[in-house]
């Protein structure tokens, strides 16, 4: 147990730290959300319509472009194999890299929400709605593209070849996530209905992630 | 135990190519045959009420969108053929398949936005069935480009078979889509609780064109599996040759450098 909380602070202060790269991901959601009003044209009332898929779309570009650093450092400086050779399960060591990873990545997503939620002319509610979606989502988003990024690290040159794995999974995630915010927003369907297969999606991932990149990691560090 | 030992016999891949050289042009054979009947049938069929003759895309359009899914699944048991068993066919069939598999979804979502046009007034509809036929199609893409991406044959299907299990998980979504959210696509009508709502002269020439499809595909990933086994053993024979000429020229030479043999053993 204390094996894994170690693994998980040390994670997060390497991300955090000079070229950790976890926060060139809020810079990357920032820069992503100011340059749409540049591509839709800056009318408010169309940007607060398009707000949640904009800050959706944001979050999922961002995450993604942070995941190539979840297992490719270990992997060069050889910390990877310590952790798959250690006695620690490491479907455990997964799931605690990819928790920190998302403590360290996501985390900073949802609390950027807000601000980034003025920018795009969204009330309360709404910022409200996304930033809980968020919340409920990115575990999901974090859990499967660990799959991508452990398949990435066994090819070697393998970082262009994520994206296309890791997006076709996260398709689901991006529906119900934007699904709930615009339920929230204008109606008419229900928040709860969505919102709640959004939480079972990520607790699905959280089950199925660390086994699958554990799998994949095991099979190809031989 | 039966069924083992077969399995185990074809694990040889010699035994396997003997088998399916005899095998393949009577499976070829009756493909063609059922193929004819089948359009035939097909073509005879009548008009529908409601449709006219644009029904018979069904003809083409439902075995194409079934067989997307199956091949998907007969990949998913090819793939715990590789990480669970170690079977060394299972890769060899799991790599055969799945441009087999893209090709057929990418004919189901031609022959449908082609049937759409003239029922729906659209080509394409962002509805559900529509849009997890089309993340299939990308997945077959993405799982083709990661066969390509690894070199060694072995590594690549086991990273292949972890993606194709986890993308497994898609398939129960693709069925279950027209019952789950009520969108364009009709629902289930030929296989479902209660019996078929299909009328008889529809249902023959779909289950003929089924079969004759099922055929297809079986004759042409035996096929292409043939052809990956005897593209693996071109490629071992180049290995070999390679590792002799590097060896004979650092004989010549006199050089000293690294172990010929690395290269004809990795």
């Amino acid at each position: 147990m204390s094996a894994l909380a170690a693994l998980i602070r040390r994670d997060i202060r390497i991300a955090l730290r000079v070229g950790g790269g976890a926060l060139i991901g809020v810079l990357f959601f920032l820069t992503v959300t100011v340059l749409m009003p540049f591509a839709v044209g800056p009318d408010l009332a169309l940007l607060s319509q398009l707000g949640p898929a904009i800050l959706w779309l944001g979050a999922l570009l961002a995450s993604l472009l942070t995941l190539d650093r979840l297992f490719t450092a270990d992997h060069e400086d050889g910390s990877l194999d310590l952790i798959v050779m250690s006695r620690t399960p490491l479907e455990l060591a997964c799931a605690a890299k990819a928790l920190a990873h998302w403590i360290a990545a996501g985390l900073p997503l949802i609390i950027a929400t807000p601000v980034l939620g003025l920018l795009l002319n969204l009330d309360g509610t709404a910022t409200l709605a996304v930033a809980a979606t968020l919340l409920a989502g990115t575990p999901a988003l974090t859990f499967t593209g660990m799959i991508g990024a452990a398949l990435a690290v066994t090819l070697h040159r393998g970082g262009l070849l994520l994206a296309v794995l890791v997006l076709p999974l996260s398709i689901p995630v991006l529906i119900f996530g934007v699904a709930a915010s615009q339920a929230a927003i204008s109606g008419p369907l229900p928040f709860g209905t969505p919102f709640s297969i959004l939480c079972a999606l990520s607790l699905a991932s959280l089950v199925i992630g660390p086994f699958a990149a554990a799998a994949s990691l095991r099979h190809g560090l031989d | 135990m039966k069924l083992t030992e077969t399995l185990t016999d074809l694990a040889n891949p010699t035994r396997f190519l003997a088998l399916t050289a005899r095998i393949l042009p009577w499976l070829a054979g009756v493909t063609a045959i059922l193929l004819a009947i089948g359009l035939y049938q097909s073509a005879m069929a009548p008009d529908d009420y409601q449709q006219g003759a644009t029904v018979k895309i069904m003809f083409i359009h439902v075995p194409n969108a079934w067989l997307s899914m199956f091949v998907w699944g007969v990949m998913s048991v090819a793939a715990l053929g590789t990480l669970v068993w170690r079977h060394p066919l299972a890769d060899v069939a799991a790599k055969a398949a799945a441009p087999i598999g893209a090709a057929f979804t990418f004919l189901a979502l031609v022959t449908g936005s082609l049937w759409g046009r003239p029922m729906w007034g659209t080509y394409w509809e962002w509805d559900a069935r529509l849009t997890s036929v089309l993340i299939l199609f990308l997945m077959y893409l993405g799982l083709m480009a990661l066969w390509r991406a690894v070199e060694d044959p072995s590594r690549a299907a086991r990273a292949a078979a972890v993606l194709t299990l986890v993308g497994a998980i898609n398939i129960p979504i693709i069925k279950f889509s027209v019952d789950w959210w009520n969108t364009l696509h009709q629902p289930a009508s030929v296989l479902r609780m209660g019996g078929s709502t299909l009328d008889k002269a529809f249902l023959w020439p779909l289950l003929v064109m089924a079969i004759a499809f099922s055929l297809l595909f079986i004759t042409l990933h035996l096929a292409a599996m043939r052809n990956e086994i005897l593209r693996r053993r071109v490629r071992s024979l180049q290995m070999m040759q390679a590792s002799r000429i590097a060896f004979t020229s650092e004989a010549g030479s006199g050089s000293q450098g690294t172990a010929p043999n690395e290269i004809g053993a990795a």
